[in-house]
């Protein structure tokens, strides 16, 4: 079973790195080159806190972005090719079929987010040694001490490890995007449908809380109000769980047990969206 | 397995697993807010501020990034020397990232700083009295920011640094800058130096003269690397003026 899934993993990836899905970091790389450059004339406090905000802004877009549009094109394309029937008629099951091309969507975003945690990391790493050379030049005639002292300022505001696990959040958050999508294109009749659809999860997704709370406040809401909450806040996933990016640029720390936690709730997520991706593609009509 | 049936099993399943993970999401937001992390409260007020579709794209998890391009708006606003407009985008900003000091520490900066000086010198205001209620209103403003931000960051050293500073040089308020800056010693990573600042504004804060007296006293007696020349003029300034028995008074040396 794990070499037939490995094999149809390997032949996902290479049809999704055919479609030149890797352009995307081009892109990226320049957002935050070029913003590196205009934010040069910013304090290096701002300078900082700008650059991590765009980069893991833009690591969480542009992973959300692929999740969901190179899942949803997976399914329909091979029905549409008809590569799908060759497949199945060879002694691969459906589970195992979907579970591949599942693990070749992981693995594309999975490269995605290092190349661009790499070059995030790579900017980062430069402009924290071009200030550290310029501070070093201009106070030069101050005392060691409170040299040491400014420039230790600037290496710990260019060096943050909880970035490190910022990024592995949106690694989960991702192929939750893309389990939950490769689940809607299951039943879904094309691929916009899916698409569309998997974007109205997202934006849902990250309202989920509020919907479970005032669900779950003692107030005065209608029955009818109070039942489509619940729906909501039962449906649909709780995205805002994975948004931790937002509070880890201004220098919040996730405590490991949070930091696990919250990958426990992400993989909980994946098992339940493939494991219904795969009963709903088991009584699939092809 | 009839379609009807695999859809009333896999709304089941939906539904199970959305009831079975409620208690864990809950103890996980809690957990992360307790963390300082899923902060910022976005209400209707930010929306009004920052427009529907920035407001859609903070919703949707890119709360950052929208602040940072705000910013970045604001810093051109800052080169137009638009002031109200920075006002009004500093707000946005500060709202979209309640966590960050850097935001909350150069918004009150711009405002109390450059803003004031602007509005106290501008020259298409003629009234003095207009130009000076401007400046004011600046400080005011600028002071807004740095509360609301230690209001959001209790446990930060550097807001109350800052408000010590600006009490100090932009409202004359010595016993606040003292109160402000001893608050901000106590904070956690808070440097020594913020000690002194707050023992060196109260002794300019009329009838706490004995309170800064004992505080100077304290820092002296930590030892020599803290008996700077300014902590000696004070308590010899403070000894002379408390009429401190000559027998009780400390740095005699450093008075002549």
């Amino acid at each position: 079973m794990i070499r037939r899934t490995t094999a149809i993993a390997a032949v996902t990836w290479t049809e999704l790195v055919r479609l030149k899905v890797f352009y995307f970091l081009v892109i990226f790389a320049l957002l935050i080159i070029g913003n590196s450059f205009f934010l040069a004339r910013f304090s290096f406090e701002e300078e900082f806190q700008m650059l991590k905000d765009i980069a893991l802004g833009a690591m969480s877009i542009f992973s959300s972005l692929l999740a969901i549009l190179a899942t949803a094109t997976l399914l329909p394309k091979d029905m549409e090719d008809r590569t799908i029937y060759t497949i199945l008629a060879k002694p691969v099951s459906r589970v195992e079929y979907l579970l591949g091309k599942l693990a070749g969507v992981f693995l594309l975003l999975t490269l995605a987010v290092l190349l661009m945690g790499a070059v995030f990391a790579v900017v980062l790493t430069l402009r924290t040694q071009t200030l550290l050379h310029q501070a070093s030049v201009e106070m030069a005639g101050l005392p060691a001490g409170e040299l040491q002292t400014a420039l230790e300022k600037i290496r710990s505001a260019g060096r943050d490890p909880n970035l490190l696990a910022g990024g592995a959040v949106i690694l989960v958050k991702s192929w939750l995007l893309a389990a939950m999508t490769m689940f809607i294109s299951t039943f879904a009749t094309s691929t916009i449908f899916t698409t569309i659809t998997a974007f109205a999860v997202y934006f849902i997704g990250h309202l989920q809380a509020t919907a479970r709370e005032y669900w779950q406040a003692a107030d005065g809401t209608g029955f009818f109000s109070k039942s489509a909450l619940a729906v909501v806040a039962l449906i649909f996933p709780d995205l805002q769980a994975f948004n931790l990016v937002d509070d880890i640029v201004t220098g919040a720390a996730i405590p490991p047990a949070i930091f696990w936690k919250t990958l426990a709730l992400g993989a909980g997520y994946i098992a339940v969206y493939t494991a219904l991706a795969a009963a709903v593609f088991h009584h699939k009509e092809l | 397995m009839r379609r009807a049936a695999l859809w009333t099993v896999v709304i089941a399943a939906l539904l199970i697993f959305g009831a079975a993970r409620l208690p864990f999401e809950k103890s996980l937001e809690a957990a992360h807010r307790e963390a300082g992390l899923r902060s910022a409260a976005l209400n209707i007020e930010l929306r009004e501020q920052i427009g529907q579709l920035a407001y859609a794209a903070a919703l949707s998890g890119f709360r950052s990034l929208v602040a940072a391009f705000l910013w970045i708006e604001a810093h051109t606003a800052w080169e137009q020397t638009a002031w109200g407009r920075m006002a009004g985008l500093f707000q946005s900003v500060t709202g979209l990232q309640p966590r960050s000091l850097v935001y909350w520490d150069l918004a009150s900066w711009h405002m109390a700083w450059n803003a004031s000086i602007a509005a106290r010198d501008n020259p298409k205001e003629p009234s003095e009295f207009l130009r000076r209620r401007a400046e004011r209103e600046y400080h005011e403003i600028g002071r807004d920011f740095l509360q609301r931000g230690i209001d959001n960051n209790p446990d930060a050293y550097l807001l109350r640094e800052r408000m010590g500073i600006m009490l100090r040089d932009k409202f004359s308020d010595h016993c606040g800058a003292a109160d402000a800056f001893a608050a901000a010693a106590e904070r956690p990573e808070a440097p020594p130096y913020v000690k002194r600042l707050a023992a060196y504004e109260l002794s300019q804060c009329e009838g706490r003269e004995r309170e800064a007296y004992e505080r100077l006293r304290a820092i002296y007696l930590l030892g020599e690397d803290e008996r700077l020349p300014r902590v000696i003029t004070l308590i010899n300034e403070l000894e002379e003026k408390l009429d401190i028995p000559p027998s009780d008074r400390l740095a005699p040396a450093e008075r002549d």
